[in-house]
């Protein structure tokens, strides 16, 4: 496997890399239009259909509204809560999101690090919860909720924090086994100078792992929040109306007299809109992973 | 598995329990106390954790397999009555329809899973490598490639769902009325085009996360390496191929198993875009499963079918990892 | 040493299974006190989403629970839960018996419902307090549970199928008269039929819309889901024959676009509105209509047809039951103010105010004769309720049933739309497979 060897001598000269070949342009043009269009289209009919009138959305479609309307931007938050909605997806996900990642950190530090009995039972046996279908032990994972509430008072059904361990836990094998491949991937010479310059086994991960590995660290971010802010199932049965989170929320625009598709198209893109531009923010720290690596 | 542990060769790897020599013995007093014991301390918050919410449920949930727990019982399962193998004997005798429709559901969805994580990673890879290097838009194409990521699933599913309606859909509106392909309007929510459907739509939620974890992996790579390889005279394609797709190699280890896993087990995507019954070609196992235990109360064999595509995936799994670590020591 | 950490993860595993399942059987048992009164001033009510949205249904019945505390002095604390969530959540009330006091259940759910047992049986000296059951209309009540046991709950707003036609498209046909029976409903859908509209729309992809009208057709050549034992008997002859004259409208008479074959979010009621379907089998349409900028005056409504000629055995059903019941969570810990409230749910004002906002009809009998009730619309779904209306089986199995019926039906659909010849054999087929999932359906 090639990795960096203890060239730690910069090589770095200012001299410009060699031009791409033309054939080389050509691909990236067609292959990332292509994708474009392929992302795009979905998200097109999207913005279009939250601008028409529901009686246009639910006739032949059209690439242009008959008449721009931005009424389904305003009936979305009267058809049903959606400000609580999302106010309720974004507490969950970033609770679950911080401490999934947290946790998976040092798990993960451990496996990549230590070779200690039980160290493969662990990570497989981890894994092996992602194998389980949901549906399953949805009812089990409920009633010892319920069971927790009734002993000792903390309320895991219908609130929130039931909600955030359940999907912390959801991420957690993934964050665990990405994060092991990305620490692995980091020279153990870097945590070893950290160790010889004083600092103890967890200074180390905090002073050289971490840093080494912010753009695993964002990656995985991003996989927990987008499973937690995904989710349908569990959340149908484990939130109530005031916890209600914007994943099962959404489906409210379908009633049982209508269906309201602009408004659904407008609802999702409004509650989007934050996300996307997290990501945007993210992007920047991606890129930033690039220095980090430079300390090499 | 100690073979697999040996083949990795872990010299260079901090040792706790050999601390360098230079230490105060205070110092090593605390390093031995958290030496051995450290590891465990690491990784306890995340076993509790699953404990809890996975590991717990997931035995009650495999020992619900074999009772048969119906609207009966459900209320109080002590009443259940005992059902032995019954449940996994219903599920795998493939001469009775409940075995049939398991093992057709079960086929349909290894060959969707392969095709939706095969295309998410090609394209992730793709997108990932073309957009390693600068270029004006690079920023906003990153962006844009994430957005179907950031989507509710319900949102992107139901948008999809939308525009593939025979009658009033922008695809059927393309290719029908615009490019007169064809003359007929296809159905693609029903028969065989829903296949195609269900991999399409998982492929546009799911290949943002290989870009996003290739993308990532790829700034890991020194360029050094690039810059050695730019000196022996190797051109673009071959640095691509000799040192970007090496490297990723443990990146893709992990995310083609999760891919994987993630999508044979997905019951957000089709359980929006089918509703509760998905058509006969489109019919995933978890959706199968649902409508097999929580739609008509028959939680017993429900459980049961879980438990034997758990058992599937484990081997799968398995094998999948030893063949690749076999595979990684080679290289 | 290997051996002695897989003993002990053995160990482990077995000790955390048998402690789970504890926990898991003691789920219901550690909560379900016996039910009683320990709460007196409180009750929570889980509605099912019966208008334009969760918010408009908690505006429509805030009022009438601050009514109801100010009479009472209990507060009622209200959650409206969409139908995608209800039986999810239904289900794990059920499992761990921590629920509402009282909810609102689909009506065809009632005998499932009541063979978990986690609903308070309306047993006569229940009855007493609510009123008696005299009140309710007979049809409505009979759809609340298995036949000879107390109901498990009591209807609050009841609907029925009709056969809403645009009367304008009829006239243009030179149709006088909507179809009394299926003979004339094929001969007028095809002359309806062109220039890019249909005589009738269904909804093909839902298996609940499939089944009502499976059902219905079937009641109609004398077919029975269920044998008197209890036994699914999907796949009989009459059965058959109802399944495909149903699916043949599109198949053979081409009277439904084939694109119906996909609808299952109520596009059929907006192709309805919209003039690209002459007819729909509906129940209580008229609100959704409304709001899709159709005119009452243009449209007529009949009931749904039925054979030229009676087969034998057969019956004169035009309609499932449909509605919506009203139930108590036995575990509830205010059994009389529960009770209390489905009094004054079901009591004869309350019922005009809600039904006539939801465009339903009550189902107990004191409530009629507001003029609300006496449109040509719910005259006629009226009447079918009272005279031509039948419950779906109020058998446990029935949620079983309906999935497994109503989703061969949606397949047959799909079959008919993409061209696949639907026959005899074929129809057959699907409902055998339909049988045989059920338990006890072999042979």
């Amino acid at each position: 496997m090639p990795r960096p060897t203890a060239s730690r001598t910069p090589t770095r000269t200012a001299r410009s890399p060699m031009a791409p070949p033309r054939a080389f342009l050509w691909t990236r043009r067609i292959v990332l239009t292509l994708l474009a269009v392929f992302t795009l289209a979905p998200l097109y009919v999207m913005v279009s259909s939250s601008l028409k009138p529901l009686g246009d959305v639910q006739s032949r479609f059209t690439w242009w509204p008959s008449t721009f309307t931005v009424r389904p931007y305003l009936d979305i938050w009267d058809t049903v809560p959606l400000a609580d909605y999302f106010v309720n997806s974004l507490i969950v996900s970033v609770s679950a999101t911080v401490l999934s990642v947290a946790v998976a950190v040092f798990a993960a530090y451990a496996i990549s690090r230590y070779r200690f009995r039980g160290r493969r039972v662990f990570s497989v046996a981890v894994l092996s919860t992602q194998m389980f279908p949901g549906i399953l032990f949805l009812l089990p994972l409920f009633l010892i909720f319920v069971n927790i509430g009734n002993t000792t008072g903390i309320a895991l059904y219908g609130s929130r924090a039931g909600l955030i361990i359940t999907y912390l836990t959801f991420s957690l094998p993934f964050s665990v086994w990405m994060l092991v491949g990305y620490f692995d991937s980091i020279p153990r010479d870097l945590d070893e100078a950290a160790l010889v310059d004083g600092n103890g086994p967890i200074g180390a991960l905090f002073r050289v792992v971490v840093p080494a590995a912010v753009p695993g660290i964002v990656a995985v971010s991003v996989y927990a929040f987008m499973t937690a802010w995904g989710e349908v199932l569990f959340a149908s049965v484990m939130t109530n109306d005031t916890t209600r989170t914007l994943a099962v929320g959404l489906q409210g625009y379908a009633t049982q007299t209508d269906v309201y598709w602009n408004q659904v198209m407008a609802a999702s893109l409004v509650v989007s809109l934050p996300v996307v531009a997290g990501f945007l923010l993210l992007q920047r720290y991606l890129v930033a992973g690039l220095t980090a690596g430079a300390v090499k | 598995m100690p073979a697999a542990a040996k083949v990795r060769p872990r010299a260079d790897h901090p040792r706790p329990v050999a601390p360098p020599p230079r230490e105060r013995p205070a110092r090593r007093l605390t390093a031995r106390l958290r030496g051995p014991a450290l590891p465990y301390l690491l990784i306890l918050p995340a076993l509790a954790l699953e404990l809890l919410i996975h590991i717990v449920p997931m035995a009650v949930g495999i020992g619900m397999s074999f009772l048969e727990l119906t609207q009966f019982s459900i209320r109080d399962w002590t009443t259940a009555p005992g059902a032995g193998l019954d449940n996994y004997r219903l599920a795998i005798d493939f001469n009775a329809p409940v075995g049939q429709e398991l093992l057709h559901s079960f086929w349909i969805t290894c060959a969707y899973t392969l095709l939706s994580v095969g295309l998410s990673w090609l394209l992730g890879t793709a997108a990932a490598v073309l957009t390693q290097g600068p270029f004006p838009g690079r920023g906003l194409l990153r962006t844009l490639f994430l957005v179907p990521y950031a989507l509710p699933v319900y949102a992107a599913v139901i948008t999809w769902s939308f525009l593939l309606q025979r009658d009033n859909g922008l695809l059927n509106h393309v290719i029908v009325d615009q490019l007169h392909l064809t003359h007929d309007r296809p159905f693609w929510l029903l028969g065989g085009n829903s296949f195609f459907a269900i991999v399409v739509v998982s492929v546009w939620r799911s290949w943002p996360f290989a870009f996003l974890a290739l993308t990532a992996a790829l700034q890991n790579i020194p360029r050094d390496l690039y810059e050695a390889a730019a000196l022996d005279g190797a051109g673009m394609w071959q640095q691509i191929r000799r040192i970007t797709l090496p490297s990723l190699r443990p990146v893709n280890q992990v995310l083609l198993l999760v891919l994987f896993l993630w999508t044979f087990n997905d019951f957000n995507t089709p359980y929006v875009l089918f509703g509760r019954s998905a058509p006969a070609e489109a019919d995933l196992i978890s959706i199968h499963i649902y409508e097999s235990s929580f739609v008509t109360w028959n939680f017993g064999t429900g459980s049961a079918m879980s438990v034997l595509l758990l058992l599937f995936l484990l081997v799968v799994t398995a094998g999948y990892l030893l063949a690749t670590r076999r595979r990684t020591a080679d290289a | 040493m290997r051996r002695t950490w897989t003993r002990k993860l053995w160990t482990a595993a077995t000790a955390t299974a048998l402690v789970a399942g504890a926990a898991a059987c003691g789920g219901g048992s550690a909560t379900s006190s016996a039910g009683g009164n320990g709460s007196p001033k409180t009750l929570t009510y889980w509605a099912s989403n019966q208008g334009a949205g969760l918010e408009a249904d908690k505006a429509i019945l805030t009022p009438e629970l601050k009514k109801f505390e100010k009479r009472t002095g209990i507060k009622v604390k209200l959650e409206v839960v969409p139908w995608s969530d209800l039986l999810n959540r239904i289900l794990a009330a059920t499992t761990s018996g921590q629920g509402p006091d009282v909810l609102n259940i689909g009506n065809t759910w009632s005998a499932s419902l009541q063979a978990t047992g986690a609903l308070l049986p309306f047993d006569d000296k229940v009855m007493e307090r609510i009123g008696g059951k005299d009140r309710f209309v007979a049809n409505a009540l009979a759809a609340a549970g298995a036949e000879g046991r107390p109901p498990a709950a009591v209807p609050l707003y009841s609907l029925a199928y009709g056969l809403y036609y645009n009367k304008k498209l009829f006239k243009e046909a030179g149709i006088d008269a909507p179809p009394a029976t299926w003979d004339e409903l094929v001969a007028d859908g095809k002359k309806l039929t062109g220039h890019g509209r249909w005589g009738l729309a269904v909804e093909g992809a839902s298996y609940t819309e499939n089944v009502h009208h499976a059902f219905v057709l079937g009641q109609q050549q004398g077919a029975r889901p269920f044998t008197p034992e209890g036994r699914p008997a999907f796949d009989s002859p009459q059965q058959v024959t109802a399944v495909k004259d149903f699916v043949d409208l599109m198949a053979k008479d081409r009277i439904v676009n084939p694109g119906n074959a996909e609808y299952a979010n109520q596009q059929s009621v907006t192709d309805f509105a919209r003039g690209k379907a002459a007819m729909l089998m509906w129940q209580a349409a008229t609100s959704s209509l409304k709001k899709q900028g159709m005119d009452a005056a243009d449209y007529g409504i009949a009931p749904v047809p039925l054979p030229a000629k009676t087969p034998p055995g057969g019956k004169q059903v035009t309609s499932m039951v449909a509605g919506i019941n009203l139930a108590v969570f036995k575990n509830t810990d205010n059994r009389d103010g529960a009770l209390k409230f489905v009094k004054f749910m079901t009591g004869k004002d309350e019922q005009r105010i809600l039904n006539k906002t939801y465009g339903s009809m009550p189902p107990v009998t004191d409530a009629y004769g507001d003029p609300a009730f006496e449109t040509p619309e719910l005259k006629t779904l009226r009447k079918v309720l009272a005279d031509s209306a039948a419950p779906l089986p109020q058998v446990p199995q029935e949620s079983q049933y309906e999935t497994l019926v109503g989703n061969a039906v949606k397949k047959l659909f799909a079959d008919a739309a993409s061209g696949h010849p639907v026959t005899e054999s074929s129809v057959k087929a699907e409902l055998t497979k339909a049988k045989q999932q059920m338990p006890g359906g072999k042979g």
